[in-house]
């Protein structure tokens, strides 16, 4: 146990000030280990297993099935509508908190918050309450043939809302860091407000927004509660890949129901590794002044 | 370009950064504005940029109202205290910049960009780096990138924000030689702000002292040095030894002791006697207007520095004084002083 019983050099002497004792280390360790286990892995294993159990024919055949890949394309779509749209206003927002000084700055940035503190299922119902048949412009649009709940455009607002803060709260930490020197460096050699955007300000925040699409987008596709209240549950319709895996589930078909809800654990994986290369990009871009 | 300054004032919340400034600049010129930190001259150079908008007043280019048009409508470069260089772009994009954000019509076209930017790198002799980022270079090379980006617009004034602020002291040194020889090459109506004294009086035509959002002072580094027009001046710009005094009528007094020198017109009442380290020649005891004891001696070079105890308040104060090294001081010496030249200033409240 004493192999390293005199300290080679100062800093491995700090090291050992700084470590705990081995049997303290070792339990910890093991803790964070079970915990990760039956929390993360153990679930994860289990969706596929649960997919797979009658092979894989049964697997690809639940996977298209046609409320399957109704569900997938319906995902897809919104999920492309409401990252696309919180893009641009997710851009606009860090932009004008983050670069500019104006009245009411505090409160924008509380408002964009809010999504974050109020429950998804309350989200929906927002939503029912203002276009449902008894809500405030339901009976118009309905008499004008517009539908809204219980049809894609309900589901892309419940989506939208909920999905409203990740780009902006990905991009204002990053652009309130970079300050300002370099737009006004880009104004005073002649650039127009939209040229600064676009030659200086949107090539600095590149990797951020790329972060900030992709935590949208995996909330965007995997958004349950919300959705739930304002999809209406048509069948081959209105469901979302999250929705029929309950759906199926309920129904004791754990199958197909495990089969969808792979296609969504593999999102999640793919997002854990495309994040943490972006994660890397980031810190690059933060600490450009290396002298 | 000649540029005119009438009564700006600029405030942030209650803090007057600046307050009813005038100051005109020659077509040509290479101005430095001298302050320390917090005297409004960065505020200053930003309104004439047009990076900062002033509460009240005027600013005038070539007798053209210059705060009608925005920063990007008023050809002028700009070159940051921190480089505030484009960290996505190349060197080479970083100063083709200016070129490439112009109207279509007065654009040039790629191969007329790339000569442009191949000359400017030349000019600063950093054409080697054309394809490196800038988080790759050392500051001084940042410095003189930063410098020919806001060249390649062809400004008609350059504005440089603490241009050697941020590099250590041999690249200072070697940049400010290397900045006025550009000068003297392209002639462009310049003004330059810094808190380095020596930075200022050695770059600069002319300099402009400033504290407290207010000019104290504009002449020539011979002229802000050797007649300082204030109190700040007089303090801010070399060494000087000040001793609170009192001037009645003719006489000056110090800790009540009258002193054998003139007053000079200055207004009776408390007062600052203000007098450069080597202009107080030492001479033996009785000898001069302040009489005191060596503490302490240092040489170094052709000079001596002494610390002095006054005897005139009983050794309360002690001053230090400059004295060339043909009479060597000892510690315990009793001395005369005699300040060669001085000023007083009444003692502002």
């Amino acid at each position: 146990m004493l192999m390293n019983a005199q300290p080679t050099s100062l800093s491995s002497a700090r090291d050992d000030l700084r470590t705990e004792p081995r049997l303290i280390r070792v339990v910890i360790i093991t803790i964070a280990v079970i915990f990760l286990t039956v929390f993360v892995v153990l679930p994860l294993v289990v969706v596929f297993a649960q997919a797979f159990s009658k092979g894989v024919g049964a697997y690809f055949s639940a996977l298209s099935d046609p409320e399957a890949l109704s569900a997938i394309r319906l995902t897809l779509c919104v999920a492309a509508i409401s990252v696309s749209l919180n893009l641009v206003f997710g851009v606009v927002a860090a932009w004008a908190i983050a670069k500019f000084e104006f009245r009411g700055k505090t409160f924008l940035i509380s408002l964009i918050d809010l999504p974050f503190s109020v429950s998804p299922v309350i989200s929906g119902l927002v939503f029912v309450l203002l276009f449902g048949a008894q809500g405030y412009w339901g009976p118009w649009l309905q008499s004008h043939n517009v539908h809204v709940l219980f049809a894609v455009p309900g589901i892309a607002l419940a989506t939208i809302f909920v999905t409203f803060p990740f780009v902006a709260r990905a991009l204002i930490p990053l652009m309130q860091e970079q300050g300002t020197l370099e737009e006004e460096a880009a104004i005073s050699l002649g650039a127009s407000g939209l040229q600064t955007f676009f030659r200086v300000t949107l090539p600095n925040i590149k990797w951020g927004v790329l972060y900030g699409v992709l935590l949208c987008n995996a909330r965007a596709m995997g958004e349950f509660g919300a959705v739930s209240v304002v999809s209406g549950h048509i069948r081959g319709e209105t469901n979302t890949m999250p929705l029929l895996v309950e759906i199926l589930y309920n129904e004791y078909q754990f199958v197909s129901s495990f089969a969808i809800a792979s296609l969504l654990a593999m999102l999640a994986l793919i997002t854990l590794v495309a994040k943490t290369v972006l994660e890397r990009h980031l810190d690059e871009g933060q600490h450009p002044r290396g002298d | 370009m000649a540029i005119e300054v009438k009564n700006i004032v600029k405030k942030f919340g209650a803090f007057a950064a600046l307050d009813d400034v005038d100051l005109k600049v020659a077509n040509g010129e290479l101005l430095a504005l001298l302050g320390p930190s917090g005297s409004g001259k960065t505020t200053l150079l930003r309104i004439i940029a047009g990076l900062d908008w002033p509460d009240a007043g005027e600013v005038s280019f070539d007798g053209e109202n210059a705060l009608a048009h925005g920063a990007s409508e008023r050809h002028v470069g700009f070159v940051f205290q921190h480089y505030a260089l484009f960290r996505h772009m190349t060197v080479f994009e970083n100063v083709a910049f200016g070129l490439r954000v112009q109207p279509r019509a007065a654009r040039k076209d790629e191969a007329g960009i790339r000569a442009r930017v191949k000359e400017l790198l030349d000019l600063v002799q950093l054409d080697w780096l054309s394809n490196r980022y800038p988080s790759q270079l050392s500051g001084g090379q940042r410095q003189r990138i930063a410098l020919a980006r806001a060249l390649a617009i062809e400004p008609r004034i350059l504005l440089l924000d603490e241009p050697f602020g941020a590099l250590d002291a041999k690249v200072r040194k070697e940049l400010r030689q290397w900045l006025r020889s550009l000068h003297s090459e392209i002639h462009v109506t310049s003004i330059f702000v810094t808190h380095d004294q020596e930075e200022a009086l050695e770059v600069a035509n002319r300099v402009v002292v400033m504290d407290k959002g207010r000019i104290e002072q504009v002449g020539t580094p011979g002229d802000v040095y050797d007649n300082p027009a204030t109190a700040f001046v007089h303090g801010f710009i070399g060494e000087s030894i000040v001793l609170p005094v009192e001037v009645c009528g003719s006489c000056v007094r110090l800790a009540g002791k009258a002193l054998n020198i003139a007053a000079e017109g200055a207004p009776p009442g408390a007062s600052k006697l203000f007098v450069r380290r080597h202009d107080m020649q030492v001479g033996p005891a009785g000898s001069g207007a302040l009489e005191g004891a060596v503490r302490r001696v240092r040489t170094f070079g052709p000079i001596q520095r002494a610390e002095v105890a006054l005897s005139e308040d009983g050794g309360a104060t002690v001053i230090e004084i400059d004295a060339p090294r043909d009479r060597e001081l000892q510690t315990g010496d009793i001395v005369g002083l005699q300040p060669r030249r001085y000023r007083i200033f009444a003692a502002r409240e």
